[in-house]
């Protein structure tokens, strides 16, 4: 296993190195600005369904909520920039002497972290009394908690209240976005495989037969919820210094909803599902603007007709993983150097 | 003290609408533990037939007392073959898939409802045709009762005692009880599930036709994108009064409006 894990360390490294060099050389010189924010978008949609997929899809909590942490996370990260960022970037660029955009991605990445961790906070608060309800009762306080955090952003004026948080500073670019959007794959693939991680699918599976066997539910619960919120937090960091712009009608339930069908549609507990589903379901709707007022009737119709055909979601409980490809292409050859795939 | 008097009035007979709305919801969760969330987009399909029933009672130069009866008759009629298809095309296929599947296209199915329906009638909002003209049934010490609110409250009872009567005392009644308790058994004593199920939803989708009706009375104003807001509550309605349960649907809905109108008056803070 050990030359094994350098060897896919590298391997891993020099395919990152081969995606950023193909982006930066023959993809990017060619994509207008429209379809830069598209794929924007579905990086921070990523980050938003892969980390509701830990609560949803392998705790199998059934969260509604997910909207209110990212507000959270949005808020919070652009209140740090807007009203810190000032007396820091002088600070970080003067004082310390850092490059102007060093000290402007220590500031995104510190306000980010601040975001997520204040989303995290949210959701151990929320999650304690919560957890403890089941299935669609959690469903209703989440929804309820995500209202509530919609409404008190709403009133808050230091953050712009009803007219909506302006002139946020454009520090997240695709970069900022897609490596936190690998960060939270890899940091969630991780944790779902480790055996610790093996407690949320009892869960999922059993609640009261992993209770019996030891784990402690309500707390394994709240560390998913934790996981989840503070993701959803980076999510809504990385969003609100992209599109610069935060308004409290961003972050209705109608939103917590499309990434639970992002969840769903993936396949629940799956994490490649999740993120195939993220690019699918925010593409779909662009592609389909050429027939304008169609669009979200068909894009309704896709819907129904992809969860009738396919019920289990797109990808059921599997992975995509080379790993798993190469266990369908090796007929025999018996795949003992490869590491087992994350279930 | 007036004022106060007025809002729980008034709070009743908004609430009602909302019990109504929450009874289709709480039944589709008891017999097939589903959160229904296109059910806010029936009680608008409820309104907008309600809106072209009358208008057509309007052009037909019906008598002012059959056209509130005429109009009601129709969005219920309508919404039963609605709430029917819904079933049979959108949830019957998934009955063994996993609850949330069903969730999903219940989610489709409103967002294709409310997309459709801006694309058939128009984003623009509908002015609902006068069906009852407007007069005032009490009005003392500054609290007023319309005889819109009258009939809202009115019919809603009715339609509610029916329900009870037909849960309680009928053969069909008993059958959905027994698929609300468990499926399997009432499957093996010969109820055909699918039936009741199919059952449950047009009655559940009659009643929130009913509701688009009425809130077509006291709020003249139709659109596709109504049924998002009291959807929502209504299903928070029904979940006070405990989902699955039909008594708790009818309070919930009246003590959840009730309570929000006379506690908060007409503050701008909009809760659920």
């Amino acid at each position: 296993m050990a030359p094994n894990a350098t060897a896919r360390l590298v391997l891993q490294a020099s395919a990152a190195l081969a995606v950023v060099t193909v982006w930066a050389r023959w993809i990017a010189p060619h994509v207008n600005p429209y379809q830069l924010q598209v794929i924007n978008y579905i990086g921070i949609n990523v980050v938003m369904a892969v980390s509701l997929n830990l609560i949803n899809g392998h705790t199998g909590q059934f969260s509604i909520g997910h909207a209110g942490f990212m507000a959270l996370g949005a808020y919070g990260s652009a209140a740090i920039t807007c009203y810190g960022g000032p007396h820091l970037l002088p600070w970080l660029s003067g004082t310390l002497g850092l490059a102007e955009g060093t000290a402007k991605a220590l500031l995104l990445n510190g306000a980010m972290l601040a975001g997520g961790g204040l989303a995290a906070l949210a959701g151990v608060v929320v999650g304690i009394p919560t957890l403890r309800l089941r299935g669609d009762y959690l469903a209703i306080a989440t929804l309820g908690f995500g209202e509530i955090i919609r409404v008190i952003i709403l009133n808050l004026d230091v953050v712009g209240g009803a007219r909506g948080f302006t002139d946020i500073p454009e520090l997240a670019g695709t970069f900022w976005i897609f490596l936190w959007a690998f960060v939270t794959v890899a940091v969630i693939a991780r944790i779902v495989g480790s055996t610790k991680g093996l407690a949320y699918l009892a869960i999922r599976e059993d609640e009261v037969a992993a209770e019996a066997v030891g784990i402690s539910t309500t707390r394994t619960k709240v560390s998913a919820f934790l996981l989840g919120a503070f993701f959803a937090g980076i999510g809504g960091g990385l969003f609100a210094h992209n599109v610069t712009y935060l308004h409290t009608n961003m972050f209705t339930f109608m939103k917590s909803i499309e990434y639970i069908v992002m969840v769903v549609l993936g396949g629940m507990g799956s994490i490649t599902g999740s993120v195939v589903a993220a690019v699918v379901l925010t593409a779909l709707p662009e592609a389909l603007r050429a027939i304008e007022k169609y669009r979200m009737v068909m894009y309704s119709m896709l819907l129904i007709v992809l969860m009738l055909t396919r019920p289990q979601g797109l990808m059921g409980r599997h992975e995509l993983s080379f790993a798993a490809i190469r266990r369908r292409l090796a007929v025999r050859k018996g795949g003992a150097s490869v590491a087992g795939d994350v279930p | 003290m007036s004022t106060f008097v007025q809002q729980v009035l008034n709070g009743l007979a908004w609430g009602s609408v909302y019990a109504l709305i929450a009874l289709g919801y709480t039944m589709v969760y008891g017999v097939l533990k589903l959160i229904n969330f296109a059910h806010g987009e029936v009680y608008m399909m409820g309104a907008m037939a309600g809106y072209y029933v009358g208008r057509w009672a309007q052009k037909a130069e019906l008598p002012m007392p059959l056209r509130l009866p005429v109009t009601l008759l129709g969005a219920m009629a309508a919404c039963a073959v609605l709430g029917f298809l819904i079933e049979r095309f959108a949830y019957r296929p998934l009955r063994q898939a996993n609850r949330l599947s069903v969730l999903i296209t219940a989610i489709g199915v409103s967002l294709l409802l409310q997309n459709g329906g801006q694309l058939v009638f128009g984003a623009d909002p509908k002015y609902f045709p006068q069906v009852l003209s407007y007069s005032e049934v009490v009005n003392t010490g500054g609290v007023v009762l319309s005889n819109i609110q009258l009939v809202i409250m009115v019919t809603a009872v009715a339609l509610m005692a029916a329900l009870n009567l037909f849960v309680q005392k009928t053969r069909s009644g008993r059958a959905m009880r027994a698929v609300a308790n468990d499926k399997a058994a009432a499957q093996l004593v010969g109820i055909s599930v699918d039936r009741i199920i199919s059952l449950t939803f047009v009655i559940g989708s009659v009643l929130a036709a009913a509701a688009g009706v009425l809130v077509g009375l006291s709020n003249p104003k139709v659109d596709p994108l109504m049924g998002i807001m009291p959807g929502l509550k209504a299903f928070v309605a029904a979940v006070l009064g405990g989902i699955g349960n039909i008594p708790g649907a009818m309070l919930g809905g009246r003590a959840a409006r009730a309570g929000r109108d006379a506690g908060l008056g007409d503050r701008p803070l909009d809760l659920p």
